[in-house]
């Protein structure tokens, strides 16, 4: 059975108030159509999961120049000044991440974990209001885990059944998050039979998938 | 000294603390400009943090590829050899211990060896991106600066921006110099000989301390 859906059946899980997850890294490996999709159907009050806040006609940063968040966590904002903006005037909440907490909060997330322990951001603001451990004479900082209503990943080539292959530096966060939602809708460039990836260069098993839409849809 | 020069004056005596079989993260701006310096016959892997190592140097106009860029976003290449990864890898090599160096600018680093690079309170606030996990996680951090900014010095003795991280850096290169954090203090390890030490110490926050071996730099 195929998992390919039309762009409305996809976008018609993505609902107002949700929280969701957005692979990509300054707008690679950002599922693009999906996010078109999404300010075109109007969804609003979202809380948006994703390593930067793009550029403001790019990924992510199409969301907020469209006033369609309510809430970012990301590690940064300072590709895209609508976010800076929107923040500085508390339209838009901002809650900044170092980029590797980021990625292992959300891992902990899909893992099962109930937190991951990191020394960065020791001494700095980062590390207010959070708990801390020391382990063999060393300080860690609690980071709590990240899961999401949807994940929104973008893959260059995915088969029908939901194997997921990624193309050079368009990976980052995409195989991460879409171990961390209740709701993983992967983007394909290409799409293919089942059985034409090699199982030994699919980077997302298809478990992890439950939908597919095709790119430029 | 124009800014050009400036710049390359840092970038080539930074490229000089890379070692052969180096694994190395660049920051965007002047320390990507450390790339075009590395010493003949030495061979240092490139990491960048959006997924890869073996990053080659920018492609020709109209040559790059959608899906392959710097850590900053501008295209790039990779060299034979290159390898990509999802980026809990790529922080897997950073804050485990995997990067050999790394380089990154400041807004301002203190004698303690601390370091303020990803906001200034009421004016900027782009986020810390990978900043803090790099220097936590490098085995060394060099910080590649201009000496001040607008005039107003960066190496104080207690940074007053919010830390990036504690107590991490390892040295600092400027136009001016290169000064070493260790446990007495901050020492000026080489001068360059177009300034004196007292035009370099009127420059510097942080009370420099002067060895008795103090190199000039090659400029």
């Amino acid at each position: 059975m195929s998992k390919q859906i039309s762009l409305a059946e996809a976008l018609s899980y993505i609902k107002d108030d949700m929280t969701v997850m957005i692979g990509g890294f300054l707008g690679v490996g950002t599922p693009e159509t999906i996010i078109d999709g999404v300010i075109k159907k109007g969804v609003k009050n979202l809380t948006i999961i994703g390593n930067d806040t793009g550029f403001p006609t790019i990924g992510i940063g199409k969301l907020i120049t469209n006033k369609l968040a309510k809430k970012v966590i990301t590690s940064h904002i300072g590709t895209n000044p609508e976010t800076g903006r929107q923040m500085n005037e508390k339209e838009l909440e901002v809650e900044l991440v170092p980029q590797g907490t980021l990625v292992e909060r959300i891992r902990a997330g899909g893992a099962g974990l109930g937190g991951i322990l990191t020394p960065t951001g020791i001494g700095t603001l980062v590390e207010e209001n959070k708990q801390k451990l020391t382990i063999d004479g060393r300080e860690f900082l609690l980071e709590l885990p990240l899961k999401a209503d949807v994940a929104l990943i973008l893959g260059a080539k995915v088969d029908t059944k939901g194997n997921v292959y990624y193309d050079q530096a368009a990976r980052n966060f995409n195989p991460i998050m879409a171990m961390a939602a209740e709701l993983v809708i992967v983007e394909a460039e290409e799409i293919v039979e089942s059985g034409e990836i090699n199982p030994n260069d699919v980077m997302t098993p298809s478990i992890f998938v439950d939908y597919i839409v095709k790119e430029g849809n | 000294m124009n800014t050009a020069q400036i710049k390359e004056i840092i970038a080539r005596r930074v490229a000089k603390e890379l070692a052969d079989g180096y694994v190395v993260n660049l920051g965007i701006g002047l320390p990507t400009l450390v790339a075009n310096y590395v010493p003949e016959g030495i061979e240092v892997i490139l990491q960048s943090e959006n997924g890869f190592i073996g990053m080659g140097s920018a492609p020709e106009a109209g040559e790059g590829h959608k899906n392959l860029v710097n850590a900053g976003g501008a295209p790039v290449t990779v060299i034979p050899g290159a390898a990509f990864f999802d980026s809990a890898t790529s922080f897997a090599i950073i804050r485990g211990g995997h990067v050999d160096a790394t380089v990154l600018g400041a807004l301002q680093v203190d004698e303690k060896g601390n370091l303020a690079n990803w906001m200034v309170p009421g004016d900027m606030v782009p986020g810390m991106g990978g900043a803090m996990d790099l220097v936590v996680g490098a085995k060394r951090v060099i910080v590649a600066m201009t000496h001040t900014a607008k005039g107003k010095a960066k190496i104080l003795k207690e940074c007053t921006l919010p830390l990036t991280a504690k107590a991490q850096v390892n040295l600092i290169v400027t136009e001016m110099g290169v000064m070493a954090v260790e446990a007495e203090g901050l020492i000026l390890k080489e001068i360059n000989p177009a300034f004196t030490i007292e035009e370099v110490q009127a420059q510097t926050e942080a009370k420099l301390i002067i060895p008795e071996d103090l190199i000039k730099m090659e400029i």
